[in-house]
């Protein structure tokens, strides 16, 4: 008769799995604690500020037209929308005018960047969860090649492929070349095929089903509590995007669609993020057919660093980047730099639901809840 | 989200905010702006979310005025009307105490961890109030106004 | 906007005085292995035989880096696009690899904080000799837009010794590459008794 012995899982049998903040999936710099009972996590720690890179500090140095190129590192893989959200908390205190076809040229980088930074998104998940030696590379490099046509068209718009200095306080600082809109029209028809590959290689995947439905359901009244944003909140059901509920630099202008699930589950932000390609797609078109002529900035060109004085007054502006709710609370002094600038990281806010929905489920399970949180540390730690 | 919640509006929400006290409203349009005295700064966050149903934290920092010390800053959004409401509390000269709130939204647990790893104001009646920025043996509050943004650390700077 | 002027060399005396130097003594491996190869190298006729097993080793171990994946901050985008379709770092032998006991190059893509430095070093000191490191982007090369921050440190250089510095905010693919093809010339530089010698000095 073999010897068998009860587990004890109160006591040592416990095991304390220390995962990051160097680990083929962690998406970065993160650091998780995880207490184990056999397979189950049952306690969590997690541990960021590996790349705290004192942002909100160096704000207070650095001048207005010398900020956005800095801010774009925040949220690294949506620059975009991250340079956005602290010109435009410069430009509602200051009042300052920004041109219509300036505003049409932020939405079309913001939508390009959303296709951009959802291309990474879905190749690096489905990487984790498959391996990178095994299928998971499959969809990686694929999403990674439409990724780079994206990237060529910012590469002949603003020299830059990743971080670029696109916005300056009252407008952007590049305009569109000869050909260039021939070209966007061609890339994101080109993704749009591609898009129906991709979902027909994961949709009705029972590996991928198996992995992703039912895992890490977050519910309506935690998203809220804890302030996730963007796909994950409306993945619980909350109808909130603030491209509609708040618009800003006249996305009112614009038709398009906010999908919204009901599961909260990992598929569910899966197919939220997918039909955001879609509906990023549709207003790139529209945006594309009814570009504006007129000046870009309605200030001149950067040549001193005294030359944007923000007065007195505080204000927070939010934008609807790949993550979510990204926002940049500023207090300004009247001189050319800020006072105080608080950075509102939509990773940060998403990072701070994960202690809440990782107990219970397997350790398999934290990969692929990781990925589709997607978070960037550059906007977690700041 | 009651039926009560779906009629209120900014305006009625003003009104409602101006009668708790410890309270001034202030601010135009959808972004309510409440000046709380630091004693009722947990009441205030409580009549927010439960009266005013508004279930969405944004965040919460501070800002360091100096001599006048510091100011601790959140922002809760109702979603369904819309409006938002940032309460303000000012802590005082000197002062580095302030109650948690983390009961009431769970997302400032983390927010208010960094303010304490940046400010150092220590939120009474937070679960785990630690650093969560920088490594727990740090000294300093880089935020403060009193704080070098190059404050050497040898051997790496 | 006016140029940039070094105004003084203090930062040239603090890389000077801090930056990581590889041991002298040079990588580990049998004191009696190098007897044995000096020896051979010494007798007359005796370089032709250790020049040619150079040769061969020193192609083997530059067609074959792995690095171990190392990505810190933005340019951990870059480094996963150098990896990716278009820029393929496979076509030279690079597999990435997530363990550090089987790599042999560690790219430190992105800004080293202080929280985060003990972390690259034992990840470092795991990795088995011979071993390089590949600076990449203006973060790891000296601390880059964060350089005055309270929490970045001023150089990876500072907790690792460097091999090739690749800049760039972030460096492209194309940039990252043509460090990586750098690499592999210092590599093909690398003696089997360990003393690395001198790599020629490139110019583009």
């Amino acid at each position: 008769m073999p010897d068998v012995r009860a587990i004890d899982y109160a006591g040592s049998e416990r095991l304390t799995m220390n995962m990051g903040p160097q680990h083929p999936s962690a998406h970065g710099v993160f650091r998780a604690i995880l207490t184990l009972e056999g397979e189950t996590v049952v306690g969590v720690d997690a541990v960021i500020g590996y790349l705290h890179r004192c942002h909100e500090k160096l704000a207070e140095t650095l001048a207005y037209v010398q900020y956005p190129s800095i801010a774009s590192k925040t949220d690294y893989v949506a620059a975009m929308s991250s340079e956005l959200a602290y010109v435009m908390a410069a430009e509602r205190i200051g009042q300052f005018e920004v041109p219509k076809r300036a505003q049409y040229l932020r939405v079309l980088m913001s939508e390009l960047q959303r296709i951009a930074s959802h291309c990474l998104w879905l190749g690096t998940w489905c990487m984790d969860m498959g391996g990178a030696l095994g299928g998971g590379a499959t969809i990686f490099l694929y999403c990674i090649r439409e990724r780079e046509l994206v990237l060529d068209l910012f590469e002949s718009l603003v020299g830059a492929r990743l971080l670029y200095g696109f916005h300056q306080v009252g407008g952007v600082r590049y305009d569109i070349p000869e050909g260039w809109t021939a070209e966007c029209r061609k890339t994101i028809a080109l993704i749009e095929q591609r898009l129906d590959e991709y979902e027909a290689m994961l949709d009705d995947n029972p590996f991928f089903t198996m992995r992703t439905k039912g895992v890490g359901a977050i519910s309506r009244a935690l998203a809220q509590d804890v302030g996730v944003s963007g796909p994950l909140l409306r993945g619980s059901g909350l109808n909130w995007d603030l491209r509609r509920n708040q618009p800003y630099s006249s996305y009112d202008d614009f038709q398009f669609d906010v999908p919204v699930q009901a599961a909260g589950d990992c598929f569910a932000r899966y197919r939220v993020r997918m039909v955001e390609f879609r509906q990023s797609i549709r207003i790139i078109r529209q945006v594309l057919d009814g570009l504006p002529a007129g000046p870009i900035s309605s200030r001149p060109g950067v040549k001193s660093l005294a030359q944007v004085k923000v007065p007195k007054g505080e204000a927070y502006a939010r934008v609807e980047g790949p993550r979510g709710e990204v926002g940049c609370f500023l207090v300004a002094d009247g001189s050319n730099k800020p006072y105080r600038m608080k950075w509102r990281g939509a990773s940060f806010s998403n990072l701070a639901v994960l202690p809440h929905i990782l107990i219970g489920c397997g350790v398999a399970d934290v990969v692929a809840i990781m990925g589709s949180v997607d978070p960037v540390f550059g906007e977690v730690d700041r | 989200m009651t039926a009560g919640h779906d009629r209120l509006t900014d305006v009625r929400a003003r009104e409602m905010l101006a009668t708790v006290a410890g309270v001034t409203v202030s601010g135009t349009g959808a972004t309510i702006v409440a000046e709380v005295a630091s004693d009722h700064w947990r009441e205030a966050a409580q009549f927010a979310k439960d009266a005013l149903g508004c279930a969405f934290f944004s965040f919460l920092t501070a800002i360091d005025w100096k001599d006048q010390g510091i100011e601790v800053v959140a922002w809760v959004d109702n979603l369904d009307a819309p409006f938002a409401v940032e309460l303000r509390t000012k802590l005082g000269p000197g002062v580095t105490a302030c109650a948690s709130i983390a009961a009431v939204y769970r997302g400032a647990n983390w927010m208010e961890r960094e303010c304490f790893d940046m400010f150092g104001v220590r939120f009474d009646g937070h679960p785990d109030l630690r650093r969560i920025l920088l490594a727990d043996d740090w000294a300093g509050h880089p935020l403060l106004k009193s704080y070098a943004v190059d404050t050497p650390h040898p051997p790496y700077r | 906007m006016p140029a940039p002027v070094w105004k003084s060399i203090k930062d040239l005396q603090e890389w000077q005085e801090h930056h990581q130097r590889r041991p002298e003594t040079g990588d580990k491996h049998s004191a009696f292995f190098e007897q044995v190869t000096e020896g051979i190298h010494n007798f007359p006729g005796g370089f032709a035989l250790t020049t040619v097993a150079d040769g061969f080793f020193n192609w083997a171990r530059k067609s074959s880096v792995w690095p171990v994946s190392f990505g810190l901050a933005c340019c951990a985008i870059e480094m996963m696009a150098t990896f990716a379709s278009r820029f393929d770092v496979e076509r030279l032998g690079m597999v990435p690899w997530a363990s550090p006991r089987h790599s042999d190059l560690m790219i430190v893509s992105g800004t080293v904080t202080i929280k985060m430095a003990p972390m690259l070093e034992r990840i470092y000191d795991q990795m088995p000799d011979p071993k390089w490191v590949v600076s990449m982007g203006s973060c790891a090369n000296s601390g880059g837009p964060f350089r005055h921050g309270y929490h970045v440190v001023k150089g990876v250089d500072r907790v690792v010794p460097v091999d090739v510095y690749v800049p760039g905010c972030p460096p492209p693919p194309e940039s990252l590459l043509n460090g990586l093809l750098l690499l592999q010339d210092q590599i093909a530089h690398f003696r089997r008794t360990g003393r690395r010698a001198e790599p020629t000095p490139k110019v583009d």
